[in-house]
This record gives structure tokens, sequence and C-alpha cells, in this order.
């Protein structure tokens, strides 16, 4: 039996929780980068679905109906509200993901061509138009990278804020913009990395950084090597200098959505 | 979240009352599913699957969390689920639960009980191959070929 078939028995015990604890670790790791696997779990939990159908009993008590209805009200209703909104302006417009595309391509410019900053500082031999759309770009950017920017991550109402890490990335112009929040502290001599896993081969590093004291960090355009197929990003802790390798487990994993 | 309940309270209450057999704590897990929904709408993603699907399935992990006294395993957010008939309608609700049970019933018992115990009680693979004595490697293709079996039934 091939390993990917052997994946597939196991998502059937996955999706009824009756999977040991070793057996569900691997097939978790798996699941981050095979979309297939994915696909087939949901299925499978639709399948789990009908057999729900198969419990037939008597309707829930009355009283339970208004008792929901109390404690329902008796809860702020936030988490609705940041989703329904529709984006205005430039955002909504365009799509979160293609507007991170032109945030990183924007970015890509600006880093990579300082001779194209002093071209435009010269405002010699480039174009207004250009210009202008360069500067409309980097107005849009500086809210996501400038380092005194307020960032605030929205969770349903009563949870903790959990650690998070958002990863855009440009495979034809070899940029990565990675922004993280509610990172915890680490000690002294101890960062974060990101990696890059690419399709086939080993994790590639992608920036090393440190919380600030909000938990709040930013990668801009770490170098990597030209146009690697990123299957997913992760983060693991490593020695402030950074590390070629990956040397603890991954904290934080993440496939493209 | 009046007329979401009043359409899929008897389903929900249903799946939590056969895993729990206790009608106060399986009034307990409808509560806690009905409002788990209110504060996170979100979780529920409508373009993959019908609510009253991921209802169920919800349900049922949470009925199981607490009959075995243990700390969920998955975040309601993880749980996508795809197609699956919507059990919105009680006459559509009648209709597919007498398919599955027809499924049910023409599966081979071994197969049946297997699915079972896995389902309804929560009970782990090796749980599963000590009580039955079967090998680990036959109760999980027993099971999986059990969901197919029912996942065929309704695909005409």
């Amino acid at each position: 039996m091939s390993e990917h078939e052997q994946y597939a028995e196991d998502l059937a015990l996955y999706a009824l929780d009756a999977l040991a604890e070793a057996d569900r670790v691997k097939l978790e790791q798996h699941l981050v980068s095979c979309s297939a696997c994915r696909l087939e779990l949901e299925q499978l939990r639709g399948d789990t679905a009908l057999l729900a159908l198969s419990a037939a009993g008597p309707r829930p008590p009355q009283r339970a109906r208004q008792r929901l209805l109390d404690a329902v009200a008796r809860e702020p209703r936030l988490a609705a509200v940041a989703q329904a909104e529709p984006r205005r302006g430039w955002w909504g417009w365009l799509g979160w993901a293609a507007t991170a595309a032109v945030i990183v391509f924007a970015l890509s410019l600006w880093r990579e061509n300082s001779s194209l900053k002093d071209m435009l500082a010269s405002a010699s031999s480039h174009s207004a138009e250009s210009a202008r759309q360069l500067d409309e770009l980097r107005k849009i950017a500086a809210p996501i990278i400038e380092p005194e920017a307020q960032r605030v991550t929205l969770v349903a109402a009563k949870t903790p804020a959990q650690p998070q890490g958002k990863a855009f990335y440009l495979k034809s112009r070899n940029s990565l913009v990675f922004l993280a929040s509610n990172m915890p502290v680490l000690p002294a001599q101890k960062a974060y990395e990101l990696w890059l896993i690419p399709t086939s081969g080993s994790p590639i590093p992608a920036g090393v950084f440190k919380p600030d004291a909000r938990g709040s960090a930013v990668v801009v355009n770490p170098p990597l090597p030209a146009g690697v197929e990123a299957k997913a990003f992760a983060i693991t802790v490593e020695n402030e200098a950074g590390s070629a390798a990956p040397t603890s487990p991954v904290l934080m994993v993440g496939a493209g959505e | 979240m009046a007329d979401l309940y009043d359409r899929y309270s008897s389903v929900v209450y249903a799946v939590a009352l056969r895993v729990l057999g206790d009608t106060g704590a399986a009034e307990d897990v409808l509560q806690e599913v009905f409002l788990q929904l209110w504060r996170n709408p979100g979780a529920f993603d409508a373009a993959r699957g019908s609510l009253g699907s991921w209802l169920a399935v919800i349900t049922r992990n949470r009925a199981i969390d607490s009959l075995r006294k243990r700390r969920p395993e998955t975040d309601i957010e993880d749980v996508v689920l795809s197609v699956a008939p919507d059990l919105a309608g009680e006459a559509e609700r009648a209709r597919a639960a007498e398919k599955v049970r027809g499924v049910l019933g023409s599966m081979a018992p071994n197969q049946r009980s297997v699915l079972e115990m896995a389902y309804w009680e929560g009970m782990s693979h090796s749980e599963i191959a000590d009580k039955t004595g079967e090998p680990l490697g036959t109760i999980k293709t027993r099971i999986r070929a059990g969901l197919i079996a029912l996942r065929k039934a309704f695909q005409t």
C-alpha cells in the first residue's frame, strides 16, 4: 500500500476522531501540504454527518429554546461585523489577495531599486504618472509595514488572542512580506525564524525576527532563491543569528489559502 | 438565531442524546453548540456544505468530548465538510434518515458495529480493536468502507 493510500484510511478515522495520537500528528502534518487529502477529509466529514441522521429521538424540551435565546441576548455580537462588512475603497475593489500582491510588488520595487528612488528623487528620467502610482502604492503599503503602524488582530469576542502570522509571497518577483501578531516574547539569545517550505527540498530560511513589545513583527523581502514554489510557510525558534536549517520543532505553519 | 434553532435543534438534540443518553447533558450540548454558532458564525462556510450537516458533526464531536471527559481536540473553525444533504427540512431529514438506516441495515454487522462504536461511543481505533479482537488494519478499512458506502447511497 502506498504511503498516500495509507493516509486515505487514516483520514476516515481522523474524521471520526478515532485516530491514535501518533498517527494523528503525522496525518496533520501531511494535511498541511496535501490538498487532495484535505478535500477527502471534508467529504468524509460530510459522510459522518449522514450517520448523525440515524439518530431519531424526542424533541428538545421547550424550555431549552428560551434558555438559548436568553443566553444569546446576553452576548455581545461582534465577530459577524468584522466579516460581513464589505471592504471599502481600494482594498475592496481589488480584493485582498490581489492587493497583497500589489503591495509585495511595490515593496520589491521600493527596496530593490534604490536607483529608481534616485531617479524619482531627481524627477528627471521617470514619468510623472508612474511616480505617482508608486507613491500611491507606498501610501497603501505604509500602514502595513511602517514600524509605528498600529496593528490590531480581531478575533471572536472572549477568545484570547492567538499568535498569528500572515505571509504574502510573490514567486515571480521573489518577494515576501510577512506579518506576525501576538507572538510570545522570547528569551534573550533566541529569535523566531520564518521558513519557506518548497514543494521539493529542505526548508529555506526566509528571515529572522523578534517581536516588538506588542508581539508584532514584520519581515519584508528577505533574500530568497529565485522562482521557488512555496508549499507552505513555517516558524521555528532559533538562535538570534538564525540558522540555515530548522533546529527546533515547527511552532506555527500554514499552507496557501 | 431563533429561526436557526427552530430548524436545527431537533437534529442537534437527537445526536447529543444518542451519544450521551442523558437528557440534561444533551440539553447542555444543545445550548453550547448554538451559542458557539452565535459567537462564531464565520466558522461555518456556507459555500462548502449544509449548515445542518455541519451542526450535526460539531454536536457529535462536542457530545463525545463530554462523554469521554476530554478537552476538545478540534477547533470548530477547523471543521470543514463538503456537500452532504441539507438537513433543514423535516421531510428531507426523514427521507435521508430512512436511506441511512437502510444502508446501515444492509451493511455487514461487524462493519456497522465498528462504525457505530467509533461514531456514537467515540471509541478510538485501538479501543475498538481491543473490544472486537480484530486487527487494527481491518478496523481502519471497515470504517472507511462504511463511510464510503453511506456516501455512495446519496450520490445519484
